[in-house]
């Protein structure tokens, strides 16, 4: 169990390095969805349009926070449950999707396909939404506005704490 | 006599119950976190602990909701049969998730129809539980209760020759299936008795009982403590990384039942079991 500082987007190294179980600190840019968006981004690629950002070699975050008060950037920011993400996800891999946060088990599906895609699975720890509120510099909605906490949004993090859950080599923490 | 409470009362209360049981935890939850973070041996499982203990700190310092999933507002009233409700009481509940949501900057989780899904943007309707008792006072327990330990939650129609290993089993069965998802370390709400819905009732009304106190029925009590010893063997651990701490506490509420079943619930909540309760 290594202990890694990162800066996103994630490199092929990076991925290569990385063991589940290892304790990471995430830098720079990533966006998020969640049930929603993922449901919304699935049906647009099925209308063979364009996805509202360029997911190759990105990362994102499964988080719907709750709404900043004024002078903040964002609220409560933890990661919400993985599992409801997977029938949208070895689609999303496929695409070049490098890096997921999120909390609990994925399928055997997805695990595969992160291992084929060579990807990674991160989880942060679930309700530490106010710890990890302030591991996130900026944030910007780019999609979805509608779906309000489950817009899309666009985030810059600084030293954002996750363990690696399944590696692209086949392990797995659970 | 008959007391007269207006319905404005009731809103303002629930509204400030929902911003307070958002920010900060009740002291017996508290206290079995920050002991957890002592004992745990696991390493991993300290540092995540550790996490958790500064984020209640920031939480009520900085008033930023302690978890992103502020719930949905889950309202037990016990109100006594001598009160008089001034206006609509399901409406002067609505108005105060409403007020809280808004004005506690919380998240509004709730959608309108289970498959259509709009959001109601209000995080109203709340799920009210009343029931009368003697008296001219009113009891709001407010609960946000978050989903994603929501969703492990299970109901088992046991048979009455299950007994007690078979309500343990089943406990135990749960919580290993809730694992990494209930973002543990877990309370866990047990009901046990009544039949279908009501057992799912006293899970959850078992969730808002003080983790410090035990049941008043000696062999109840004592299922609980096993209970407890038990959940934390399975080693899931804090974010499910392994550890020793993987419950921090199992309430049981019980109810008489019909001669041929057992039913169970098992209501699992992460470590951001949270609820404010006021007496009007
Ligand atoms: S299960 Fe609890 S801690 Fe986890 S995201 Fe939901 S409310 Fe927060």
């Amino acid at each position: 169990m290594a202990e890694y500082h990162i800066n996103l987007p994630l490199t092929k190294e990076d991925i290569s390095l990385l063991e589940a179980g290892d304790f990471v600190y995430l830098s720079g840019t990533l966006y998020t969805a969640r049930d929603a968006a993922h449901k919304r981004m699935t049906e647009t690629l099925e209308k063979g349009e364009k996805l509202p950002f360029d997911i190759n070699g990105e990362t994102i975050y499964y988080l719907g926070p709750s709404p900043a008060r004024p002078g903040q950037v964002i609220g409560s920011a933890g990661p919400t449950t993985s599992s409801r993400m997977d029938k949208y996800t070895p689609r999303l891999l496929e695409l070049g999707l490098k890096g997921m946060i999120g909390k609990g088990r994925r399928n055997e599906e997805v695990k595969a396909a992160i291992n084929k895609n060579k990807a990674v699975y991160f989880a942060a720890v679930g309700g530490a939404g106010a710890l990890l509120s302030k591991c996130i510099k900026e944030s910007t909605v780019i999609a979805y506005e509608d779906l309000g906490t489950e817009a899309v949004r666009k985030l810059r993090v600084e030293d954002l704490p996750v363990i690696v859950v399944t590696d692209c080599h086949k392990n797995s923490v659970y | 006599m008959i007391r007269e409470v207006s319905g404005s009362e009731i809103s303002k209360a629930i509204e400030e119950m929902c911003i307070e049981a958002n920010l900060s935890l009740t002291d017996d939850v508290r206290g079995r976190i920050t002991k957890a973070f002592k004992d745990e041996t696991g390493f991993v499982a300290k540092k995540i602990l550790s996490q958790l203990v500064e984020n209640m700190e920031i939480a009520k310092n900085e008033s930023i909701p302690i978890c992103q999933d502020t719930g949905m507002a889950v309202v037990f009233m016990e109100i006594g049969q001598d009160v008089h409700i001034d206006g609509d009481l399901t409406e002067a509940v609505n108005e105060g998730v409403r007020n809280g949501y808004e004005r506690g900057y919380l998240r509004k989780s709730v959608v309108k129809d289970p498959l259509i899904r709009e959001n109601t943007k209000d995080n109203t309707p709340a799920i009210l539980h009343v029931s009368l008792v003697p008296g001219d006072k009113i009891k709001i327990t407010v609960a946000p209760k978050g989903f994603g330990s929501e969703n492990m939650s299970k109901v088992y129609m046991l048979k009455p020759s299950d007994g007690e290993e078979g309500v343990k089993n089943a406990v135990l069965d749960a919580v290993k299936s809730a694992g990494p998802n209930a973002c543990p370390p877990m309370v866990v709400g047990v009901g046990l008795g009544g039949d279908f819905e009501l057992c799912a009732i006293l899970a959850k009304k078992a969730l808002t009982r003080d983790l410090d106190r035990r049941s008043e029925k000696p062999h109840i009590a004592r299922i609980e403590e096993e209970l407890l010893k038990t959940l934390n063997e399975t080693g899931i651990g804090p974010g499910g990384f392994g550890g020793d701490t993987t419950v921090l506490g199992v309430n049981i509420e019980t109810y008489p039942t019909h001669i041929a079943g057992l039913p169970l619930a098992v209501n699992i909540c992460c470590h951001v079991n949270r609820h404010a309760v006021r007496v009007l």
